[in-house]
């Protein structure tokens, strides 16, 4: 990864990101493993931010693990858990520690995750926070005061392209795109033909769309996938084939799913790239780059 | 005006009158007995509680409207069981509780817990509208608080866990941004949602929140 993730989304490339999740304490060898693992292998790595509201180490803290590796980290910041303060802080500290590619996220709410008790802070959202960053960079802080030394980021959003109904989610992707976003990281994708919908209507607007790639381990998380997570629908002909694959095979049967899926997307130039998400399973994100084709 | 309240666990209650046996309990003619929590009923069948605990109940009464001025007067005229009594157990909410503690040197003690103020959709439904943050945007947003109603107070717009029009806290509830985009589509005025909000500014009304008529 020798150049800048704003240069990747620049070039024509096929861009790819994945993400790690950090440890729930200070264990950090897996991490870090999984770092050194994926770090040469993609063109960025996203550090979730205490993921489905569950309280981990800090995202910061996998981001500076990956510089420290010579990768190219993605800063995921959500606005449940800081105010504006707190969030801008971030953001001063995260730009002098050379992490300077941020995804701004509303964030889940905190009763899905493991601290129901705590207090969702939603200060800011995602569009005012993707705003926060550009108005920073102007050398203003939210108060309009002087930044003394001020900051410059590559800042991307999320969107839930098969989200039911689409109309709202694409009115705040535009926003999204008002406030700054250069690139997208959508929720996981199954359906090509929705999808495709959806990158033509993107196509109008100067920002870079990377499907969101989730590893399906199982027939079983197809279907809960389906059932529980807001905006994905697994298609009953993957559930199927996930469900025929021999005992203990599922996995396989994903990895060639998902390389499948990515050798299509590119191949057919519905989109300037993939986000995988393996989520637990970081060890086969080069097997799923192999069977897509984008690696030996 | 509805002041919505549910009571609190007994074991709660309990807890709180430890070391006072001599209890008065004054309920609500309002809010609290239109969501029968402090109303006559509720009222007597607490004294019927507390008396099997071993207390003794100096006297009740519903006051007409425990937030009101008129408490004072309701209070005076029940003295003798108040001054009887080591504490007073209001079955109204905060605002009751409050305006009791004003007028009595004794411990006045919550038995509800006051949730929301709000309104009645259906007979026994109750619903939050109105968050009360001093900057009403309902102008903008169809005559639905996305402050209020959406679980996470966004002001642009959904977040992506909204789903079917549902939220995703609760299947149940819905996504009051799906609601205020269905309104404001057959308004024809979806522009509105296209506006860019700024982050709120929560100095407006800083608390404690107070007002005067000028």
């Amino acid at each position: 990864m020798a150049s800048s993730f704003r240069e990747v989304l620049k070039s024509d490339k096929f861009i790819v990101t994945s993400e790690i999740g950090p440890p729930k304490g200070t264990n950090v060898e897996k991490m870090l493993h999984h770092i050194d693992l994926l770090k040469d292998k993609v063109d960025a790595l996203n550090v979730t931010d205490h993921q489905s509201s569950v309280m981990r180490f800090p995202s910061i803290g996998g981001c500076l693990a990956i510089k420290e590796h010579g990768g190219e980290p993605i800063l995921q910041v959500t606005c449940r858990d800081r105010n504006r303060l707190a969030l801008q802080a971030e953001l001063l500290f995260a730009y002098t520690r050379g992490i300077t590619n941020v995804l701004c996220l509303t964030g889940d709410a905190v009763v899905v995750g493991d601290h129901k008790g705590a207090k969702g802070v939603f200060d800011l959202d995602s569009a005012q926070l993707l705003h926060t960053i550009r108005q920073m960079e102007s050398g203003k802080d939210l108060g309009g005061n002087d930044l003394d030394g001020t900051v410059a980021f590559c800042a991307g959003a999320i969107v839930t392209p098969e989200a039911n109904p689409i109309e709202p989610q694409l009115i705040k992707f535009e926003k999204k795109v008002e406030a700054g976003a250069e690139f997208f990281q959508t929720q996981a994708i199954y359906d090509l033909d929705k999808f495709t919908k959806f990158t033509e209507y993107a196509r109008q607007f100067p920002v870079k769309i990377l499907a969101g790639i989730i590893l399906l381990v199982s027939a079983k998380m197809a279907k809960y996938m389906t059932d529980n997570v807001p905006g994905v629908t697994v298609p009953q002909n993957l559930i199927d084939e996930l469900a025929a694959a021999p005992k203990g095979e599922a996995i396989n049967k994903g990895i060639e799913i998902a390389g499948r899926m990515i050798a299509t997307l590119k191949k057919e130039s519905i989109c300037h790239g993939v986000h995988i998400m393996a989520i637990g399973k970081e060890e086969v994100v080069p097997d799923i780059l192999k069977a897509a084709g984008l690696a030996t | 005006m509805k002041s919505i309240t549910k009571q609190k666990p007994f074991e709660e209650i309990q807890r709180q009158l430890e070391g006072l046996d001599r209890v008065y309990i004054a309920g609500c003619g309002t809010c609290a007995t239109m969501t029968r929590t402090g109303g006559m009923d509720e009222v007597v069948a607490m004294r019927g509680r507390l008396q099997e605990l071993g207390k003794l109940v100096t006297g009740w009464t519903v006051i007409p409207t425990a937030c009101d001025e008129m408490t004072e007067a309701a209070i005076k005229d029940n003295d003798g069981a108040i001054q009887n009594a080591a504490c007073i157990l209001a079955m109204s909410c905060a605002l009751g509780v409050h305006k009791l503690s004003t007028y009595i040197g004794k411990p006045v003690l919550p038995a509800l817990d006051t949730l929301f103020i709000g309104v009645e959709d259906s007979p026994g439904c109750f619903q939050e509208v109105c968050a009360q943050c001093g900057q009403c945007v309902l102008g903008e947003t169809a005559g639905i608080c996305p402050l209020t109603a959406c679980h996470k107070g966004l002001l642009n717009g959904p977040c992506g866990g909204t789903n079917n029009g549902k939220c995703e806290v609760d299947r149940e509830k819905d996504c009051a941004w799906t609601l205020i985009y269905q309104r404001l589509a057959e308004q024809g005025r979806l522009d509105l949602m296209r506006r860019f909000h700024s982050p709120r500014d929560y100095s407006t009304v800083p608390r404690p929140r107070m007002t005067r008529i000028a």
